[in-house]
């Protein structure tokens, strides 16, 4: 099927192919067998997801589901911490379309309107917000359909209004940002607030539920009498849409309509002003940034320091980093809060703060390897430099366990304060689950540029998983063996199977 | 002997999903000035990245003053810059800030390479920009900073992958100015080009390389004695391309 050049369609089908190949070439490499292989794999996964959330959600099925305060409480508040992942994600792709040049410089530079474009590519992230939202909500959703009837399916049409409506607001905070601060900051602070929505209300609610109850359930909240009694009564706007997700038709159709009038309202609204803000942010690839005249003579240093500044110094100036790392950081904070509260307690509630601290590192510190590792802008200096290949590893690990080091004293120290020993087990396994992190992305290293550090996750699936599995196996070992717990052994064992099979099915830097 | 040359390769071979360098003989005298030429996908590049250190060779020596690049890896290093024609060049990291890095990976004593990182901002035109991050320069600043990099730890061998590709005349003027200064002072350079009207006015001796074989070598006088006539090295160059083509289909043939 072919459309009128240069027409809506014709741009979507466009947008759809180059997507879709993507997707295609990102996920099999081209290899029938890999996509059979992805596909079984995928499913196996999905499936579990179903019985995981059968087995969390029957008790709450069991006592009876109905239309009363308390259930509209939980779904809306449940749904909201949704909500904010989706508007994260959002804000992150709407930012792409002003700043991805790809074929933008063709596109801007022909005499196709600008506007049918981004109309197009608004489409596509609230397309992309709603299937992704759908597909981690659906397991949920489709054991309460299987449960409780078919007329749970009517979530789903909850879920696309507030996609919808996600990226109708994502557009709006661009659009805002590029009037008020500019093309050369608004990629960066659109960054910020979409990894501060992302993460920002869980943790809020995570540090209402420290505060208020002493312990981490973000749940807790939502179900604790005072607190339902405190909310508006049954018939109140705000219960709309967990109406509409429980099967009310009415209610979800007016979200549906609702997110879709937003959203064509602000295409119609902004989309004239596309052109303009791409064109400016195309230019900011230009600008110079004035560092400070250093009067400092050089340094007499060694080789291996001479890089270790290098990665301090570039890691300090990278834009993305702060951005792209804020959500791990972020999480830190409720541990931190948690600590200071239970200042005194005995060393018991301590161990939950463990693993989430053990976790972070690990996270964290697969980020900074990358950079430091595979993010090597002057790949052919390095490795033309009269310097061992291994000198040169050792250096960059060195500068990323240093700032992981620096990172995590402040939070060790808390836990110091509050346990010697508790600290000392937290102390290990962050340098533990840190090296792992590391570990993985030495053997997965492919030479990239910095730039590209937002698509690290696309790179290699392998060395993302790999590092994601360490991480909560170690922080598992963590809190188990702060507890003294034999069973420690079992996910310290897992963790260290997950090692050998990265280190198995890794290039081991070849590549390099 | 080898050390008499700044360069001699020796079978070198190198094969990819296709042969690329086929039993490679080439040398290169110390103080001079080597022009590469070839069509695209000759394997010029891959010679010289292989003489860099930036490829395993499957088969044959390099030899950088004497020095086995293959069992001495970081002596070879020590002597050799290498420029390509993508800047090597970190965009948050100053000119200065670069130097003093490049400096530091070739153990350059502090204070003289401070000194020299100074002179070569001055010489190629980098003082007002000397504390901008490199990030918004264009291609030809970019150059001229990896240039200053290549040149600060005062190289005996400097290779350059068309290091002229989209710099404008005025920045290009500059690079080939360096160039041949360094080699009035003894320095070896090898450049691979396409523009052959610097390889013409510039170089020494030329090489020209085809189907990874060297097709021939000499001065512009013996090149153009072997061609038999009195022409231009675009001439001479495309005579000797069709003639390896011609070679090849008469080979294939047989």
């Amino acid at each position: 099927m072919s459309f009128a050049p240069a027409t809506l369609p014709w741009f979507a089908a466009h947008e759809f192919r180059i997507a879709w190949r993507d997707w295609l070439a990102v996920t099999t490499g081209g290899k029938s067998v890999r996509s059979i292989v992805l596909f079984v794999v995928l499913a196996l996964f999905y499936a579990g997801l179903h019985l995981l959330a059968n087995a969390l959600m029957t008790p709450w099925i069991n006592s009876g589901i109905g239309p009363d305060k308390q259930t509209l409480v939980l779904i809306t508040g449940t749904g909201f911490l949704f909500w904010t992942v989706m508007l994260s994600q959002a804000l992150e792709s709407v930012t792409r379309a002003y700043y991805a040049r790809s074929d933008l410089d063709l596109i801007l530079s022909s005499p196709a309107p600008a506007e049918r474009v981004f109309a197009v590519r608004t489409g596509a992230t609230a397309f992309g917000t709603i299937i992704l939202a759908c597909l981690l909500a659906s397991p949920l959703i489709n054991v309460l359909v299987a449960h409780e009837g078919l007329h749970w399916l009517s979530a789903y049409g909850v879920l696309a209004g507030f996609g919808a409506i996600a990226a109708a607001i994502s557009v709006l905070v661009t659009v805002g940002l590029f009037r008020t601060i500019g093309p050369a900051r608004t990629r960066l602070v659109a960054q910020i607030i979409a990894g501060i929505v992302g993460a920002g209300f869980i943790i809020g609610i995570q540090a209402i539920a420290i505060l208020s109850f002493g312990n981490m359930n973000r749940f807790q909240v939502l179900q604790d009498p005072q607190f339902v009694a405190g909310m508006p009564d049954l018939g109140n706007i705000l219960w709309l849409p967990a109406r509409g997700a429980m099967g009310d038709i009415f209610d979800m159709a007016l979200v549906v309509v609702f997110g879709l009038a937003a959203l064509s309202l602000v295409i119609s609204l902004t989309s004239r002003s596309f052109a303009t803000y791409a064109i400016a942010a195309a230019g900011v690839a230009a600008a110079r940034v004035q560092q400070s005249a250093s009067t400092r003579p050089f340094r007499k240093t060694s080789q291996r320091h001479a890089l270790r500044v290098k990665e301090w110094k570039l890691l300090r100036r990278d834009p993305w980093l702060l951005s792209q790392s804020l959500m791990q950081i972020l999480y830190l904070f409720p541990p931190a809060l948690f600590l200071w509260v239970s200042y005194g307690q005995s060393a018991g509630t301590y161990v939950v703060v463990i693993p989430v601290i053990v976790m972070a590192a690990g996270q964290l510190a697969g980020g900074l390897s990358w950079l430091a590792i595979s993010g090597e802008d002057a790949h052919d200096l390095v490795v033309t430099a009269p310097i061992h290949p291994r000198a040169v590893l050792i250096a960059k690990i060195e500068a990323v366990l240093v700032s992981i080091s620096v990172i995590f004293a402040p939070v060790l120290a808390m836990v110091w304060i509050a346990s010697w020993d508790l600290a000392w087990v937290t102390a290990i396994f962050v340098a533990i689950s840190a090296s792992s992190a590391t570990a993985i992305q030495l053997w997965f290293r492919v030479p990239m540029r910095r730039s590209m550090f937002r698509r690290r996750q696309v790179a290699s699936r392998a060395a993302t998983i790999s590092e994601a599995l360490s991480s909560i196996m170690w922080a598992g070992c963590a809190v188990l063996a702060a507890g003294e717990e034999w069973l420690a052994l079992l996910p310290g064992i897992l963790a260290v199977v997950v090692l050998i099979v990265a280190w198995a099915i890794s290039p081991k830097g070849k590549r390099v | 002997m080898s050390a008499d040359y700044a360069l001699a390769i020796s079978g070198l071979n190198k094969s990819f999903d296709r042969p690329v360098v086929i039993d490679l003989e080439l040398k290169v005298r110390a103080g001079e000035f080597y022009a590469l030429l070839g069509p695209n996908g000759a394997g010029k590049t891959t010679i010289l990245r292989m003489v860099a250190g930036l490829l395993k060779p499957d088969a044959g020596s390099i030899s950088v003053y004497g020095i086995d690049a293959q069992r001495d890896p970081i002596g070879a290093k020590s002597i050799i810059a290498w420029v390509s024609d993508e800047p090597m060049v970190y965009d948050r990291l100053t000119p200065l800030e670069y130097l003093e890095f490049v400096a530091g990976l070739w153990r350059v004593d502090a204070r003289q390479a401070e000194k020299h990182s100074n002179e070569l901002i001055d010489w190629l035109g980098l003082r007002p920009h000397a504390n901008e991050r490199c990030g918004g320069f264009s291609k030809g600043m970019l150059q001229k900073v990896a240039l200053a990099g290549a040149l600060v730890h005062d190289p005996r061998l400097i290779i350059l992958d068309e290091p002229l590709t989209g710099l404008d005349a005025g920045s290009a003027r500059q690079v080939k100015d360096v160039l041949k200064q360094k080699v009035a002072e003894g320095v070896t350079v090898i450049m691979t080009t396409h523009i052959l009207e610097v390889a013409e006015r510039m170089a020494e001796r030329i090489g020209v390389i085809n189907h990874g074989r060297l097709a021939a070598e000499g001065t512009l006088a013996e090149l153009r004695a072997r061609i038999g006539r009195e022409t231009t090295l675009e001439e001479i160059f495309l005579d000797l391309v069709a003639q390896k083509e011609a070679d090849i289909a008469v080979e294939a043939a047989a």
